[in-house]
């Protein structure tokens, strides 16, 4: 059983169709990307699966139906978004940004022991927690909100287009502890990009949106060589 | 020199009930974005309550005072759920004409449950004054004082060192994202509502035994208050808080010493210095402007 599947999901903001009867899954432990381009119905897809947008059809969250949600309930259930644009209280500090993505969870000693192992990974934030959190640089959010995701415990990652706006270097460090999440600790990730490049090489299996469709899904690997998807998505 | 020490002491006691009662502004503009012109009514109310406990049902002050802030609080949340709420997602104007409708609506109704004519409101604080090395003051104006100072106390380490005050703060500042965190957001909101109602119910309680309680007795209170805020800085919980005893001590100073300006000239002189003040700083004298990276 996938830990998520999305079965003919559709989506709309106002009179606007974004999803026509979207269906993916994600395995356990796998990770999982999302390629399109703008307006394709990429974050939307994310935005449905965490009940941030009016949606129908039927999604699936260990085998459970989360299509009628809120999305408090969502986030509760294990699933961490990190939307675009990161989402980061920029008048907070990046100390009470971290402290937030645990601040539901009843388990308190699971949250410090989360909250260490984040800033292990980002130990640039570390060295920022009483800065406000508006002052870091794109690349430094991007690395808060993931860790503040991190904090929440989460079964599931929902990653919105992190290479948005960063520099090359930042996406690249970026994405290697995304790897490092998945590969070593078992992680579940589901990446939306319009880096191509990276989200083929970082994940196992993607899918390719195309006007609010699945137009083409495979093992990445096997898309990297794709015809269509090197023309499209990788320019070569 | 006493003389001086005794209409500032003075000034700071008034400064104290526009400060809880600013605060409570500061509160909602943060949760909600707009102002709450309602806010000073509702205390207003609440104080209409507390006074039916205490000369209806023969409740003993301090206690009447804990059942009004415990009634004011689901008050607050109550306010925030059935009027605001259904109006969220409003222009800024729309919920502003609520708020102005249920001024006028609780005001009207006051009249109504307890009549408009003046009644006679305790204070808490002895007559007695206290001599302290040549300057008389009034335990009145100390007892508010030390009242306002704890509310402002508790609302800043409650905010500042709790669960749910970063719960709620973080509602204020970024409804979306604390969704997506698993925060309830519109239950922080109600609870920030809560919070402001009780902030009222302390202010015109400290006001009443000083104005006599009638249902307009908070309408010069929240021009005040309101008037803090602004130069303080509408988000600046602190610079309201400041604003409110520079404005207390201020029209305190004014009418001590400036003969010219009687009561009549108290107010408008007041919001005269705001209007200057606002022209140099804009965002108040302690508001400040966030700093982002893009």
């Amino acid at each position: 059983m996938p830990l998520l599947e999305l079965n003919g999901v559709e989506a709309s903001y106002g009179p606007l169709t974004a999803l026509h009867g979207v269906s993916l899954a994600v395995e356990e432990g796998q990770a999982v990307s999302i390629l399109g381009a703008n307006g394709a119905g990429k974050t939307t897809a994310l935005r449905a699966v965490s009940g941030t947008v009016r949606r129908g059809g039927e999604i699936l969250f260990d085998g459970k139906r989360i299509d009628h949600s809120s999305p408090e309930s969502i986030a509760r259930l294990g699933i961490a978004h990190v939307p675009e644009g990161r989402g980061i209280y920029a008048e907070l500090s990046v100390q009470e940004n971290v402290l937030l993505g645990g601040v539901v969870r009843r388990d308190r000693k699971a949250v410090k022991r989360d909250i260490e192992r984040a800033l292990d990974y980002f130990p640039r934030i570390r060295e920022r927690l009483k800065q406000q959190a508006g002052t870091l640089s794109g690349g430094e959010q991007q690395m808060l909100a993931l860790a503040r995701a991190l904090v929440s415990g989460p079964r599931l990652l929902l990653l919105d287009e992190p290479s948005l706006g960063l520099a090359p270097t930042a996406v690249t460090e970026f994405f290697r502890v995304v790897r490092t999440l998945n590969q070593e600790e078992g992680m579940t990730v589901l990446v939306v990009e319009q880096n191509a490049k990276i989200a083929l090489a970082s994940t196992h299996f993607t899918y390719v949106l195309e006007v609010g469709r699945v137009a083409l899904h495979g093992p990445s690997e096997e898309l990297r060589e794709h015809e269509g998807v090197r023309a499209s998505y990788l320019g070569y | 020199m006493a003389n001086f020490i005794q209409h500032v002491v003075a000034g700071l006691s008034n400064g104290g009930i526009y400060a809880t009662l600013a605060l409570a502004l500061v509160l909602i503009h943060r949760a909600t974005g707009t102002v709450n012109f309602a806010q000073g009514e509702m205390g207003m109310f609440l104080t209409y309550v507390a006074w039916s406990l205490i000369y209806s049902a023969g409740i003993t002050y301090w206690l009447a005072f804990t059942i009004t802030l415990v009634i004011a609080c689901l008050d607050g949340a109550a306010v925030h759920q059935v009027v605001i709420r259904p109006f969220e997602r409003r222009p800024e104007l729309t919920i502003v004409m609520v708020t102005i409708a249920l001024l006028l609506i609780l005001n009207g109704a006051a009249g109504w449950i307890w009549s408009p004519q003046e009644k006679f409101f305790e204070s808490p604080f002895p007559l007695d004054v206290i001599t302290v090395g040549g300057v008389v003051m009034n335990a009145q104006d100390l007892g508010v004082i030390g009242v306002s100072l704890a509310c402002v106390l508790v609302v800043f380490l409650f905010f500042r060192f709790t669960r749910a005050g970063l719960m709620m703060r973080a509602s204020a500042v970024g409804p979306a994202t604390s969704k997506l965190l698993g925060i309830r957001v519109a239950l922080m909101l109600s609870a920030g509502w809560g919070l402001a109602a009780m902030l009222s119910a302390v202010s015109g309680m400290m006001a009443a035994p000083v104005l006599v309680l009638t249902p307009n007795f908070m309408l010069i209170v929240l021009t005040y208050s309101f008037a803090a805020a602004v130069l303080g800085g509408i988000d600046s919980p602190w610079g309201a808080v400041a604003g409110a005893y520079l404005i207390g001590v201020g029209i305190s100073l004014l009418s001590a010493y400036v003969h010219s300006v009687g009561p009549e000239l108290q107010l408008p002189v007041a919001l005269a210095v705001l209007v200057l003040v606002l022209l140099v700083r804009p965002a108040g004298l302690f508001g400040r402007v966030v700093a982002r990276r893009v």
